[in-house]
């Protein structure tokens, strides 16, 4: 919890400090222009002016700083056979998870594939729990059964990390539908890869969703490459804020975090006036698919030197801030400094937290109730050989 | 004559009894085996196994009236209402409808059309068009709608219109349904029904006669149970609601129309649970759902020869009832499973490898199982008729088993 909480706010005196040496007031609101104008599909587009904060600009650098760091370090992990099995990696996506937390609440839902670590770091969860979960310990945030495409976190409405392609996309309205039924007001904003935008049920879903007005918007993350292969080649027409001919769509740069604030702001109210809405987030991942890619046989070094150079939505906050003279350069290296150490203090911690005891194996497979016991093809007790 | 040689076969079955009865103390003193063996409990308590294991006291059928055996009995002399399966369905769901505001039903044609078998007609003007929720065709994305629904706290029933559509949503059941809770690490529950019609009707063909227990038993964290008459109908589809777990319920496309008389009052019944349809020494004759009324068919041919089978509804196909089960064994030592679901990989085969690890040292016998045959179902009358079992075979099998 404490960990959440420095995610969010500013905890520490310094930024405090800061703040006030360069702004009056944190909070005085700011207003940029996106640097790219949204592409709209029978709607009309948002303006491009963005209101934001010192704070919030600075903020948007911490977590995105941290969020990187959490995934390289995962990538060390890995590498270091502490982490097994999946692991994908959201580096070079930050801005969506962090600008879309930055224009909703958390009793407004957020469902997502497999690329979830950062998007449970955006809703509140610690990196210690996402370290934990994937070294596969007690303390993880699903209990060390789920693994790095299995985190949840109820209370703050993250439905989860899944693991099929675009199997998600159905829940996703699913939730939207309970919104609208319980009368909440929240919204469900489901992520979905260029990959899963060629699934059929995300367009039957959509059918339902628009048919019955639910609060859902789809956020198709467009990293261009469905695991190894080019959009264009799995897609015939890789525009995918216009696929779903009779919904409205957005095309938003995924690497401007305050252009994907600005568009999820919109979105919202857009879905809770008239049904479910696309944004398509056009973004870029540095790394591969999943761990087993080395990201380099489909795609060129140049290409992801260029992103990189051009694009990245740390740097480009950083250049905000830099120019806006929020904050000097060293300041923000001490920021960097701060989330290395916290990242290195949570994955300290997980590597001493304890595996799972084995009598965890049987426990929520079923909730008891009723009688309901282990559900093994036959019995109520389950015979097992254990170490 | 007759019933002389059964005064014979009795006395024979009680000195084998008496022999076994040896047998297994003598196992029971000597130093067993299976010292690494352990029975975990879901509550993650350990202890080291002791033979069949007791019932837990959890286990208490939460059923309010007890309602004595077969279908056919006095009904006049009761109190209750008289009504056809399908009524009683709907009357169970109607009842948790008004019971629970999170309780909504979703599926094709469940709405205005008011449902392929009629089991929520007139819901759609009582409880509107949310809470009856008329779904395009589109079954994997529908399902997953429910399961979304549901870990928001919605409680819904997601009705297939036949039980073989539901292989297009296998994976919404499987992945998201059955395993959600845990890879969850129990933070969302999924207390969705899946029911639908399935089994083999009169000449639908492959597609639509399928017994997708078979298919469904491995999904962990499913339940699934099948119900066989308008009583137990009722009483599991509120206890499936009420269930905190994905439950399937498995209804039979040729029993809907088959009419009992019910008590007025509220009852729920256990999901886990078997239920007792004839008490008897000989045989013990396991089945569920329609296969049911075919071994009542043959247990009144048997009656007649002399023998004295003990039939059993294990209603829960998931887990098993392993406690009424394995208590007929002790009692018969034999055992016949009849079921309707394919030879190959199905219910019966579970139940079989289940009762074989529990109660080997109680057996006389082979474990007989009659299936289905492992065919696509087919459309004319008469092979439709050779695929599943009839009567003949099953007393058949029960001479065979008690000769």
């Amino acid at each position: 919890m404490a960990a959440a909480s420095s995610l969010i706010k500013f905890k520490s005196p310094f930024c405090f400090l800061l703040l006030r040496r360069f702004s009056e007031s944190p909070a005085e609101p700011l207003t940029m222009e996106t640097s790219l104008p949204f592409s709209a599909h029978k709607c009309d587009p948002p303006p491009r002016s963005v209101t934001t904060s010192p704070s919030e600009l600075l903020s948007f650098f911490r977590n995105m700083t941290l969020m990187r760091r959490m995934e390289l370090a995962a990538d060390s992990l890995y590498k270091a056979k502490l982490v097994r099995g999946f692991c994908h990696l959201y580096d070079g996506q930050e801005a969506i998870a962090i600008g879309m937390e930055a224009a909703i609440t958390r009793r407004d839902a957020i469902i997502t594939a497999y690329r979830d670590h950062c998007i449970y770091v955006a809703r509140g969860g610690s990196p210690f729990e996402v370290f934990a979960e994937l070294m596969g310990r007690r303390a993880g945030c699903s209990k060390g059964k789920g693994g790095s495409m299995h985190l949840y976190k109820k209370d703050a409405s993250f439905y989860g990390g899944h693991g099929i392609v675009g199997a998600h996309a159905p829940l996703g309205c699913g939730i939207a539908l309970g919104q609208k039924y319980s009368k909440e007001g929240t919204v469900t904003f489901m992520i979905y890869g260029d990959g899963a935008a060629n699934q059929g049920q995300l367009y039957e879903s959509l059918n339902m969703a628009a048919l019955w007005d639910l609060p859902v918007v789809l956020v198709c993350e467009n990293n261009h490459y469905g695991m190894g292969t080019a959009e264009w080649r799995a897609s015939k027409n890789p525009a995918y804020y216009k696929r779903a001919d009779y919904v409205p769509g957005l095309k938003v740069d995924g690497m401007d975090v305050l252009a994907v604030k600005q568009a999820c702001k919109f979105a919202k109210e857009h879905v809770l006036q008239n049904g479910p809405i696309v944004l398509e987030m056009d973004t870029y991942r540095y790394h591969g698919h999943s761990m087993s890619d080395p990201g380099s046989t489909y795609r060129t070094r140049d290409e992801i030197t260029g992103v990189r150079q051009d694009r990245d939505p740390i740097e480009r906050v950083r250049k905000l801030i830099l120019s806006l003279e929020l904050a000097s350069p060293s300041e923000l290296k001490d920021i960097e400094k701060e989330v290395r150490k916290e990242t290195d203090e949570a994955i300290a911690k997980a590597k001493e937290s304890p595996m799972p005891d084995p009598s965890e194996l049987f426990k929520d497979v079923c909730v008891e109730s009723y009688g309901a016991e282990a559900c093994g093809p036959d019995r109520k007790e389950v015979k097992a050989v254990l170490p | 004559m007759a019933a002389v040689l059964q005064a014979a076969a009795l006395l024979m079955g009680s000195q084998t009894d008496i022999k076994k009865f040896r047998l297994r103390s003598a196992l029971r003193s000597a130093p067993v085996r299976r010292e690494g063996f352990f029975i975990v409990r879901t509550d993650g308590r350990l202890s080291a196994t002791s033979g069949v294991m007791p019932r837990r006291a959890k286990l208490i059928p939460n059923a309010v009236a007890v309602k004595a055996d077969t279908t056919a009995s006095s009904a006049a002399s009761k109190p209750g209402h008289e009504l056809l399966l399908f009524e009683a369905l709907r009357e169970g769901l109607e009842e948790e409808m008004e019971r629970d505001p999170r309780v909504c039903v979703m599926g094709e044609d469940v709405g205005h059309y008011g449902g392929s078998y009629k089991v929520t007609k007139g819901f759609a003007t009582k409880f509107g068009d949310l809470r009856v929720l008329d779904t395009p065709i589109a079954e994997n994305s529908f399902t997953g709608m429910g399961i979304g629904a549901a870990m928001t706290g919605l409680r819904p029933v997601i009705e297939g219109m036949n039980m073989g559509f539901l292989l297009l949503a296998f994976n919404q059941i499987s992945n998201n349904c059955g395993m959600l809770h845990y890879t969850s690490g129990g933070q969302f529950t999924i207390p969705v029904v899946i029911r639908g019609p399935g089994g083999v009707g009169r000449q639908l063909g492959a597609e639509h006669s399928q017994r997708l227990e078979s298919y469904f038993q491995s999904i962990p964290g499913l339940q699934m149970v099948a119900c066989s008459t308008p009583y137990n109908a009722k009483g599991l589809m509120k206890a499936a609601i009420r269930s905190e777990n994905p439950v399937v319920l498995f209804e039979h496309v040729l029993l809907y129309n088959l009419k009992e008389r019910i008590p007025d009052e509220d009852y729920v019944l256990c999901l886990e649970e078997a239920e007792m349809v004839r008490p008897g020494e000989h045989v013990t004759i396991l089945t569920y759902s329609r296969m049911r009324y075919h071994v009542m068919q043959a247990a009144k041919t048997l009656i007649n020869k002399g023998y004295d089978p003990e039939v059993i509804d294990i209603r829960s196909l998931k887990p098993f009832d392993l406690y009424t089960i394995g208590n007929s064994i002790k009692k018969t030592h034999r055992v016949l499973i009849v079921e309707e679901c394919m030879r190959t990989g199905g219910i019966g085969a579970s139940l079989r490898s289940a009762i074989i690890d529990n109660f080997w040292d109680y057996l006389d016998a082979p474990i007989m199982c009659l299936s289905s045959q492992d065919v696509p179902t087919p459309y004319a009358g008469t092979l439709e008729e050779w695929t599943v079992v009839q009567p003949a075979q099953i007393v058949a099998a029960v001479e065979q088993l008690c000769k």
